[in-house]
């Protein structure tokens, strides 16, 4: 067998695993193995696990996904192993969007619907406007896309900064707290609207894995090797403007998981998109999901935004990465 | 068979490449000569079909090259660019393997397309390091790794830009006996070429470029003469027979 059907293989018997886990750990305790049991039987514990514990993990294993996969997919498409998912403007512009409607609009219009809402419609609105600076007759410079992404990103930026000015100390706080990330509100109505859209977005991607390696020759050898490089940018940018939109909207901003996760991926079997991809699906799953059970579990009973524990771990190792593999021409 | 008629690209108000009639048969191996700027790279990408003419149109066995789609043009044609890099682990192997894209069914490289690409390896001598990284290649490892992507893709028709940059002269006679070889089974090479002595050796028509318009064309011998050399490059030049028959061109150096 393949070292990378291997690694992949590994990777989807380790997700179920970590998810069993996360699902057990907590203020009341369940041992992994007897989750079955307690499901089948309606035992001790059958509410914490289906009503709070499952929508949980299984929305940060999602959103790891979705994150890692953008990552992968834009690394690709900038030829620029440390792009990340924020740069293409979703993430800011979700952000932005978010802050606008806790200080600006406050919590009661649309229910529980209003901040996802408003931070997706935000994110895509960016991404949408990052696409139409960088289009002209009929191409779009991969270069332009960037320097737009970055410009765009500031301005967000900017705007939640002023936004946070704005805020008073109630609004201050959740602000932060969504901003950092996390998966506090997790529940199944969550699930069930970022499920769909997670599915069509891994789907869309994970399609233009081998056009993306043709793309990392460069944007005019890939159209030399018959690659529609249009098209291939224009799905590119749609599905990780989807997933990181849904991402961002579903559980707020959570850095690191798209940088380090394909970069792991490559690290263990190669650069190929067609193994980096799904890999960084799976893998940024399991990432997130322990990631949450971390921030869950650490200060108790309170509990840390995920974001800063993806942050605490990412940071740290993206570093060890450079420093190790700088003289091997990897980053 | 390629046929530019009238061939001009125009960026802004300045002309690129301007006024371009040829006739490439099949087999043959065109050189395209020309100082810096000349338009040399530029005309080829206009015959890929990465750029499309101003003025004129490019045909490619008998057919306008906008009227193929991506994938079918690319198992017609090939293109080797000069500057290359790649920010990512890929083994040259799976370099090579990268020119089979236009024939995968599917997402997944057949046990042919593997076969074909150590097969090209071989040719270029790239197969001692098929397992090493891209990356860490030296400037002429990755050239023939290049080469052999090329190969890999076993088009009809190869545009090579600068092929020989970066080679020793033992490569770089490498690769022209490969186009030499490429040719004698009918297949077409056009090759921008800095070096002429490379190629008086072993085009077999060349066109010389300047300012994007076409000074001279036909067999080198026709080409590479003093006058014409000393009027494209502004430089006097020495013209002398070869005993093998071809022309050594040597630009004549003042040094005082």
């Amino acid at each position: 067998m393949q070292k990378r059907t291997k690694i992949l293989l590994i990777l989807i018997g380790v997700l179920p695993v970590s998810m069993c886990i996360a699902a057990g750990v907590g203020a009341y305790q369940i041992l992994p193995w007897r989750i079955p049991e307690i499901l089948f039987f309606k035992k001790d514990g059958f509410a914490v696990l289906v009503h709070v514990r499952f929508p949980r993990v299984i929305l940060s294993a999602v959103v790891g996904a979705m994150l890692a996969i953008s990552g992968a997919t834009l690394q690709g498409i900038f030829r620029n192993p440390l792009a990340d998912p924020g740069l293409i403007g979703v993430t800011a512009g979700a952000g932005l969007g978010a802050t606008i409607w806790i200080v600006l609009i406050g919590g009661g219009a649309l229910g529980i619907w209003g901040l996802p809402v408003a931070a997706f419609a935000c994110g895509m609105l960016v991404t949408v406007s990052v696409w139409k600076i960088a289009e002209g007759e009929g191409k779009v410079s991969t270069l332009t896309l960037l320097l737009a992404g970055i410009a765009l990103n500031s301005f967000a930026g900017a705007g939640i900064g002023l936004m946070t000015f704005l805020a008073d100390d109630e609004q201050l706080r959740s602000l932060t707290f969504w901003l950092l990330g996390g998966f506090g509100g997790a529940t199944w109505q969550v699930v069930f609207v970022t499920l769909p859209i997670a599915a069509i977005g891994l789907l869309v991607l994970s399609r233009q894995a081998a056009a993306l390696n043709a793309m990392s020759l460069g944007e005019s050898e890939a159209y030399h090797l018959g690659v529609s490089t249009e098209t291939l940018k224009r799905w590119s940018i749609f599905g990780v403007a989807l997933t990181v939109g849904a991402a961002v909207s579903a559980a707020g901003g959570i850095g690191f998981v798209g940088l380090v996760v394909p970069h792991l991926l490559r690290l263990l079997g190669g650069a190929d998109h067609r193994y980096v991809l799904p890999g960084s699906a799976v893998g940024g799953a399991i990432l997130l999901v322990l990631a949450d059970l971390f921030s869950r579990t650490v200060v108790v009973p309170a509990e840390l935004p995920v974001g800063i524990v993806t942050a605490f771990i990412g940071g740290p190792f993206f570093l060890w990465l450079l420093l190790r593999f700088k003289r091997e021409v990897l980053l | 068979m390629v046929k530019l008629e009238n061939v001009g690209y125009q960026i802004g108000k300045q002309w690129l490449v301007r006024n371009i009639n040829v006739t490439i048969e099949n087999g043959a191996l065109w050189g395209l000569v020309g100082p810096n700027g000349a338009g040399k790279s530029t005309l080829l990408r206009l015959i890929s079909g990465e750029l499309l003419p101003t003025t004129g149109e490019v045909r490619i066995f008998g057919k306008p090259i906008q009227s193929y789609p991506p994938k079918e043009l690319a198992r017609i044609r090939a293109y080797l660019q000069q500057k290359r890099d790649i920010n990512f682990p890929f083994t040259s192997l799976e370099v090579a393997l990268f020119g089979r894209h236009p024939y995968l069914n599917g997402t997944k490289e057949t046990v042919d397309d593997v076969s074909i690409a150590k097969g090209a390896l071989q040719r270029v001598e790239a197969n001692m390091f098929e397992e090493r990284l891209y990356p860490t290649l030296s400037g002429g490892e990755a050239s023939r790794v290049d080469v052999a992507r090329i190969l890999t893709q076993a088009p009809d028709l190869f545009l090579l830009d600068e092929p020989t940059n970066h080679l020793d002269p033992r490569y770089q006679v490498r690769i022209l006996n490969l186009c030499k070889t490429i040719c004698s089974r009918g297949k077409t090479v056009i090759t921008a070429i800095h070096d002429l002595n490379l190629a008086s050796m072993c085009a077999d028509q060349l066109l010389l470029l300047k300012d994007g318009v076409s000074v001279a064309s036909g067999p080198p011998q026709t080409v590479l003469t003093l006058e014409l050399l000393s009027e494209v490059y502004n430089i006097p030049f020495d013209v002398l027979p070869h005993p093998d028959g071809h022309l050594w061109v040597m630009p004549t150096v003042d040094l005082s």
